[in-house]
């Protein structure tokens, strides 16, 4: 099977305080630690397990600029056949359409049977694959769990939906899937898979060796545009507790005897 | 001015939550302009849905199919092109379903698309202004959106609180003859339950929960002792179980469990929408983070900023010293 990950270069939560810059329209991004989108390293653990079962490969691709090919060699280095950057200046700016108009574009000038998406990646937004299905006309499911391989150019998959039940449904070949955190275990790379891959050189394709519409991208072409960054209005907030962890501690045992907190 | 719409998710007869919610944020974009809610379904179940909404609506479309009998979203992405006008805007609540049908819509609608919309600030000439968060509800945006083409915007659950609005006597108006035969590449077979464990979290009383940052496995050791000294059980957040610390029925959360605890201790949680989503009736929530910005201080009763790991053993201990009455091991009346 040949199988596509749309992949995403993003700040790291864990590693990084999210703060707004002087302006408000961006967040600080001076010395921020970036790594791979977290449910996009899922759907490439996926991608490779699914491809050591029926055979094929696992392409890599991320929208973006030079500095997202480290997530490329990073992916390349759990196993990912190969790494793409699509990358232009056409493109800043786009909005989510703008985004899945880039990768459709890339879609078909190749063949792939299943094209995975995390989740959702730092803006929340869930939206670039299934707009992606929809431009190619192919069926989609979001929240993905689970995936076998079925005869018939078929696959039975998983979704999850609302307290913690699972859906199960057959999708037809060739596909768009978004892949929820938690479906499988990614694999550890270390730093000496790093520097396998250091050297295999990444394609780099803009606008016009894909065939991007340039009305299509960009911000001229976006119908949904962020306007600034800000800090959410506190509203009634915590009660903070403060002092020596001692007092905290003597302060919270009278709230939660209060409470019924304590049984 | 374009037509507003309201998708209604349901289940067994009973319309969501938010088929009470989405008229509110209708109102804040065209105040004056009625909005209509649009049912798919199939039976008994969807004539019930139709026709509780009628206190809500003024105008209830209903599309009755027998495909349409489990809500899948590639289906029901036909059946909404077949009756939603060009340019309308069209609301639909931002969960599990939603997060299926509405990015494909939008691209079929040639309309555009905001996601999880918090808040809606109106409305300049073509350009909607709404609110969303990033990184996990740690800053918020503001998105201008497009309407001119019409528009897909996605509500976050619980937003727009319900107001006291003049009741309506809606009609029901059945527009199953305008979508033609529904098939689809992608097809439903079952729903598997979610498994039950050993501890029922949706019965506790006092909830010791644990997020990310308890940093690793064996220190889940450290929240099931103070527990233990509490009378509680240990529940968690998503990332926990994903990295299968914990069992997947201690999961609280809008792809977990619903919890209705009296106190819920959210420890090392940053708070994110879809875990909160899972904890009802108001509890007295204390939260413990080493972040002072973790969105979980904007929902909490009490904040403690400390490392859990540090913190959670110390207060076990007092907890401990304090219920040891002599004579008596170890605490408990009950």
């Amino acid at each position: 099977m040949e199988i596509l990950v749309c992949a995403k270069r993003v700040p790291d939560t864990s590693e990084n305080e999210i703060q707004l810059n002087g302006a408000g329209t961006d967040i600080e991004r001076d010395d921020m630690v970036y790594s791979v989108n977290e449910p996009d390293n899922y759907a490439v653990e996926e991608a490779l397990q699914i491809v050591a079962r029926t055979g094929g490969n696992v392409t890599v691709v991320t929208v973006g600029g030079e500095d997202d090919e480290e997530i490329l060699r990073r992916e390349m280095a759990m196993g990912a056949t190969r790494g793409v950057l699509i990358s232009d200046d056409t493109f800043n700016g786009s909005d989510g359409r703008g985004i899945a108009a880039v990768l459709k574009a890339f879609v078909q000038t190749e063949h792939y049977d299943l094209i995975l998406t995390g989740v959702q990646a730092e803006d929340g937004c869930a939206q670039v694959g299934g707009m992606l299905a929809a431009m190619l006309d192919y069926p989609f499911a979001s929240l993905v769990t689970s995936i076998e391989v079925l005869e018939g150019r078929k696959l039975k998959i998983g979704r999850e939906i609302e307290g913690g039940s699972k859906e199960i449904n057959a999708i037809d070949l060739p596909c768009v899937l978004s892949i929820q955190t938690g479906i499988n275990e990614p694999r550890y790379v270390g730093m000496r898979g790093i520097r396998q891959v250091a050297s295999v050189p990444i394609p780099t394709l803009g606008a016009s060796d894909l065939g991007v519409e340039p009305d299509a991208v960009g911000e001229v072409a976006a119908k949904a545009r962020r306007v600034d960054y800000f800090v959410p209005p506190a509203g009634k907030g915590a009660d903070m507790l403060a002092g020596s962890r001692e007092e905290v501690i003597d302060k919270m045992m009278e709230l939660l005897k209060a409470k019924g907190g304590l049984n | 001015m374009a037509r507003i719409f309201a998708y209604i998710v349901h289940k067994s007869g009973v319309a969501d939550d938010t088929a009470v919610e989405l008229p509110v944020a209708a109102r804040k974009i065209y105040p004056e302009q009625p909005c209509t809610a649009i049912v798919t379904g199939w039976g008994a179940d969807l004539d019930q849905v139709c026709e509780s909404l009628r206190g809500t609506y003024r105008e209830v479309w209903k599309i009755a199919k027998e495909p349409l009998a489990y809500p899948n979203a590639e289906l029901i992405r036909k059946a909404l092109q077949s009756v939603v006008p060009a340019g309308s805007i069209l609301l639909v609540p931002h969960a599990h379903f939603g997060v299926d049908l509405s990015p494909g819509l939008s691209i079929r609608m040639n309309a555009a698309y905001v996601p999880d919309v918090l808040d809606i600030e109106g409305v300049e000439g073509e350009w909607l202004k709404a609110v969303r968060q990033e990184f996990g509800g740690q800053v918020s945006t503001h998105i201008r959106c497009n309407l001119s083409t019409g528009a897909v915007l996605n509500i976050r659950p619980g937003a727009f609180r319900p107001s006291e609005a003049a009741p309506a006597t809606g009609q029901v108006v059945d527009k199953s003859a305008e979508v033609g035969a529904l098939t689809s590449r992608r097809r439903y077979l079952e729903t598997i339950a979610a498994e039950t464990g050993d501890v029922d979290i949706t019965r506790q009383t006092v909830l010791v929960s644990i997020g990310r940052g308890i940093g690793e496995q064996e220190n889940v050791a450290i929240a099931e002792d103070l527990a233990e000294a509490m009378g509680a059980a240990v529940s968690c957040s998503r990332p926990v179980v994903d990295a299968k610390w914990m069992d997947r029925s201690r999961q609280v959360g809008s792809s977990g469990q619903t919890v209705r605890p009296k106190v819920y201790l959210a420890c090392g949680i940053s708070g994110s929408f879809q875990h909160l989503a899972g904890i009802k009736g108001s509890p007295f929530i204390v939260a413990i983070n080493k972040n002072p910005k973790a969105p979980i201080f904007r929902v909490a009763d009490v904040g403690v900023v400390d490392d859990i790991l540090e913190f959670l053993p110390a207060l076990a201990s007092k907890v401990r010293e304090e219920s040891c009455v002599p004579g008596k091991r170890g605490g408990g009346h009950d």
